[in-house]
């Protein structure tokens, strides 16, 4: 043993620190972990004991895995899963979104009005109040709340139940030949329910330059904001084409392809980072599979439907109210005998056209760039504003209470064509995210050039897709 | 007994581990997950595209790349089934 | 502190009566008596535990980094206001990573009251070594031991008895999801906490002769230096391990406010570093 100084001053104490380092070498970190784990397997032997029988579970689990990433059956079953959720969510909303579309539309609708008549509202008044902030926020509402309240617990059960984690172990090779950290997988899953949280997520990602790819890439997951455009899209025109038996099936298939199209983007877009901007070989990780545990489901049910599609849902509601507004005044405000609303979408119309959108889906994503959620209901009020008449009349929303009378509107009144609907759908997943995700992304990265990155190299790559496919279809002649 | 890395064993096939070739955070990232010379590991699941691999170490499924599996030695079980 | 009040109903004056005693307080974290940081490898149902003592519903997906952020809630038990604060889940202290900084900042200069570590009972063997490195750093810990109905479920039996003995500490069954083994979690919490518990925490022997001479000469040496510092064997075995941090503490005297603070009452450094 070496003499103890009394008190050794920092200094003292770290020289010996190095001296006592280099004479025990560079294995000390490894024969610690040793030392510890050997500890760790003898406390362990003594207090665990194993039964030889009742060992079905491990067995189960393990022949359930197999099962999930088996060569054969690994893919299709991500892709049987994806249908399983979409399909049950489609079907399960039809109903209920009806329903809640006739009250809120129908009956409380005209409440509100008879109650501003008897107090003798001045039209303008009315007008702002319900045709504007009531009416955006009774759609968003009547559109959003039954599939989220179907989706969210569903996949909040795939979540519980540990298939998350087989996924990523799926599609890992897939990352890693993109150069992408393999806990990108996991971030982008996060983000199938909000951007922001997902980008959030990245700090799980240790190395600077895959965490930014992981960042940059997020917004190919469809978030909670987009689902319903995608699904209403997928209902409304895509399942049209098929025959009635059908519908259903072809409207959730429509929507995963767009999903599946996500993970290429995600993938090909890692890809181009990491051999451009982002230059770098996959740093190496290890991903914990963990056991299947048996979802609680009245918890689950509970939990994503207080803390998942409420929240979305309210966030969705204070984002509808003034865009609302904002629609309503868009509309009402006129300049030269024409509402702002009409010279915005016949200015941006042709740009839109140019990529088989139109100018009233332009209008929207500007007015929706605070929240993806209110797209529909904003293109809705736009396109009726537009294309009805130069003025909303009171009640003429009246007539959206189910899908049938979307489309008539759409196809009517705004011109539509299947061409539009399936652009609407790409835009949707390929396009700027939304300013609660850009801010995020700032805060995450205080980076300008990474920030705009995010922002515009996504918006860029929609306009480029779309106007291939309205290119495309024009010269096939499909439109 | 034979001496090769982990990622030639294949399925089902239990080993156990020699030393640790990779240095830095991945060494020790292998060691935190319980990876030290003398554990016992087994191939549980292969990736539908072959790669990553999951193996079975201290009772729990641990997800490896490939390049990461080179990088530990291993020396192969007798034949029977040791794992419990 | 008052720990004894003198009441006419058994229930609450027995630490394994009911939840009864328990009153969530959500995020509200207001004048605590006591810190709480809640520690564990990631898929331990380690936001189960948080959620059933404070009554938040932090979301829990069965998967791994799920928890990245620092979450906080307080619950009341006996009369007593405590914090606790989630940690990131981490295998072990020692990388380096930033979820690992993070967690083991807080149990180091954050000095919290009690340290829950949750366990999993199906994989005790490796979530012991994060149970023996922070035996290392604190010896006020609980060992919560969370999902032994899965155990159960995969033929495995462990006793919690011997389990205790050989850590030194409380070790307390639990399947939190339903709520199993809570008040008696919150009772070993309140003992150790308010120090009615003595820990005789197991000490990681070093199987290498050499290393365990240089771990206790330098060990002997910190404790001259900053007495009352409650881990300094830890804190040797930091600075052989070259651990820039810790190496950082010693330099700048911070290590020295952690030995003021010998009797922790989660006030010397509320903010932890990063």
């Amino acid at each position: 043993m070496m003499a103890e100084p009394a008190a050794a001053t920092p200094d003292d104490l770290i020289k010996q620190a190095e001296a006592l380092r280099s004479a025990v070498g560079a294995d000390f970190h490894d024969d610690l972990m040793l030392s510890i784990y050997t500890d760790a397997a003898r406390i362990a032997d003594h207090a665990v004991t194993r039964e030889g029988a009742a060992r079905g579970r491990f067995y189960l689990d393990r022949t359930i895995d197999r099962l999930v990433t088996s060569r054969v059956w690994g893919f299709p079953m991500m892709l049987f899963m994806l249908l399983a959720v979409f399909w049950i969510t489609i079907t399960g909303a039809n109903v209920p979104s009806q329903m809640l579309g006739d009250f809120l539309m129908g009956a409380v609708y005209d409440a509100l009005h008879s109650v501003a008549q008897a107090l003798s509202f001045p039209w303008w008044l009315a007008g702002f109040l319900i045709d504007g902030v009531y009416l955006a926020t009774a759609w968003v509402v009547s559109v959003m709340l039954p599939p989220m309240a179907i989706f969210f617990p569903l996949f909040t059960l795939l979540e519980d139940l540990g298939y998350l984690p087989r996924v990523a172990f799926n599609l890992d090779r897939l990352f890693h030949k993109a150069g992408a950290h393999g806990k990108q997988s996991l971030t982008m899953m996060m983000g199938y329910g909000c951007n922001a949280a997902g980008v959030v997520a990245t700090r799980i990602i240790d190395s600077p330059r895959e965490r930014l790819i992981a960042i940059i890439t997020n917004n190919f997951s469809i978030c909670n904001g987009r689902w319903p455009t995608l699904i209403l899209m997928g209902t409304i025109f895509i399942a049209a084409t098929a025959p009635p038996a059908l519908a259903s099936f072809i409207a959730a298939t429509s929507v995963v392809a767009v999903a599946v199209l996500g993970i290429f983007l995600t993938l090909a877009v890692s890809w181009f980072l990491s051999r451009t901007w982002l230059k770098g070989e996959a740093s190496t990780f290890s991903l914990e599979l963990p056991p299947y545990r048996p979802p609680q489901i009245l918890k689950t049910l509970y939990t994503s439907i207080i803390d998942r599609t409420l929240i979305v849902l309210w966030r969705a509601v204070t984002m509808a109210a003034p865009a609302g507004a904002v629609i309503w005044l868009l509309g009402n405000v006129t300049l030269d005998g024409v509402s702002i609303g009409e010279h915005l979408v016949n200015l941006l119309n042709p740009v839109g056209l140019l990529f088989g959108l139109n100018g009233v889906i332009l209008v929207a994503y500007i007015v929706a760039i605070p929240a993806n959620e209110i797209v529909i209901p904003t293109i809705l009020m736009l396109t009726m504003m537009v294309g009805g008449s130069s003025m909303v009349q009171p009640g003429v929303m009246l007539e959206l209470e189910s899908n049938t009378e979307v489309y008539n509107v759409l196809v009517g009144m705004g011109g539509w064509t299947l061409l539009t609907a399936v652009n609407l759908m790409l835009f949707s997943l390929i396009h700027n995210p939304c300013s609660t995700t850009i801010l995020t992304i700032w805060n995450e990265t205080k980076n300008l050039r990474w920030t705009a990155m995010a922002v515009f190299l996504p918006l860029a790559l929609g306009f480029g897709v779309t106007f291939l496919t309205a290119n495309v279809a024009r010269l096939l002649g499909l439109v | 007994m034979e001496t090769r890395t982990l990622d030639t064993l294949s399925r089902h096939q239990t080993a156990v581990v020699t030393a640790l070739h990779s240095d830095g955070a991945e060494r020790r990232r292998m060691m935190d997950l319980g990876i030290v010379p003398g554990t016992a590991i087994r191939v549980e699941m292969v990736s539908p595209l072959g790669d990553p691999v999951a193996y079975l170490v201290r009772g729990s499924v641990v997800a490896l790349r490939r390049e990461q599996a080179a990088k530990i030695e291993i020396t192969l079980q007798p034949a029977e089934e040791t794992q419990p | 502190m008052t720990v004894h009040t003198t009441t006419s109903h058994a229930c609450e004056t027995c630490p394994l009566g009911t939840n009864a005693q328990l009153i969530r307080l959500g995020i509200n974290v207001e004048g605590w008596n006591y810190v709480v940081a809640l520690a564990g490898n990631p898929n331990t149902g380690k936001s189960t535990v948080f959620n059933a003592l404070t009554g938040l519903r932090q979301h829990t997906g069965n998967w791994p980094g799920k928890t990245v952020t620092r979450a906080e809630g307080g619950f009341l038990y006996q009369d007593e206001r405590f914090k606790l604060v989630d940690l990131p889940g981490t295998y072990s202290l020692l990388s380096s990573s930033l979820d690992e900084e993070v967690a083991r900042d807080f149990i180091l200069f954050g000095q919290p009251d009690v340290t829950v570590i949750v366990v999993d009972a199906t994989r005790l063997e490796r979530n012991l070594n994060l149970v023996l490195q922070i035996l290392e750093i604190t010896d006020r810990v609980v060992v919560c031991l969370n999902l032994v109905d899965e155990a159960e479920r995969h033929g495995m039996t462990v006793d919690d008895r011997a389990l205790a003995r050989d850590l030194g500490v409380p070790v307390i069954p639990t399947v939190a999801r339903r709520g199993e083994g809570i008040p008696e979690l919150l009772a070993a919490i309140h003992e150790v906490a308010s120090g009615a518990y003595k820990a005789r925490p197991h000490r990681i022997n070093n199987h290498n002769p050499a290393l365990a001479q240089a771990i206790d000469t330098l060990a002997a040496q910190i404790e001259a230096r900053f007495e009352g510092l409650p881990n300094a064997r830890w804190v040797a075995m930091r600075l052989l391990d070259g651990d820039e941090r810790i190496l950082e503490a010693v330099r700048s005297g911070e290590l020295g406010i952690l030995a003021r603070g010998a009797q922790p009452v989660g006030s010397a450094l509320q903010q932890e570093a990063a």
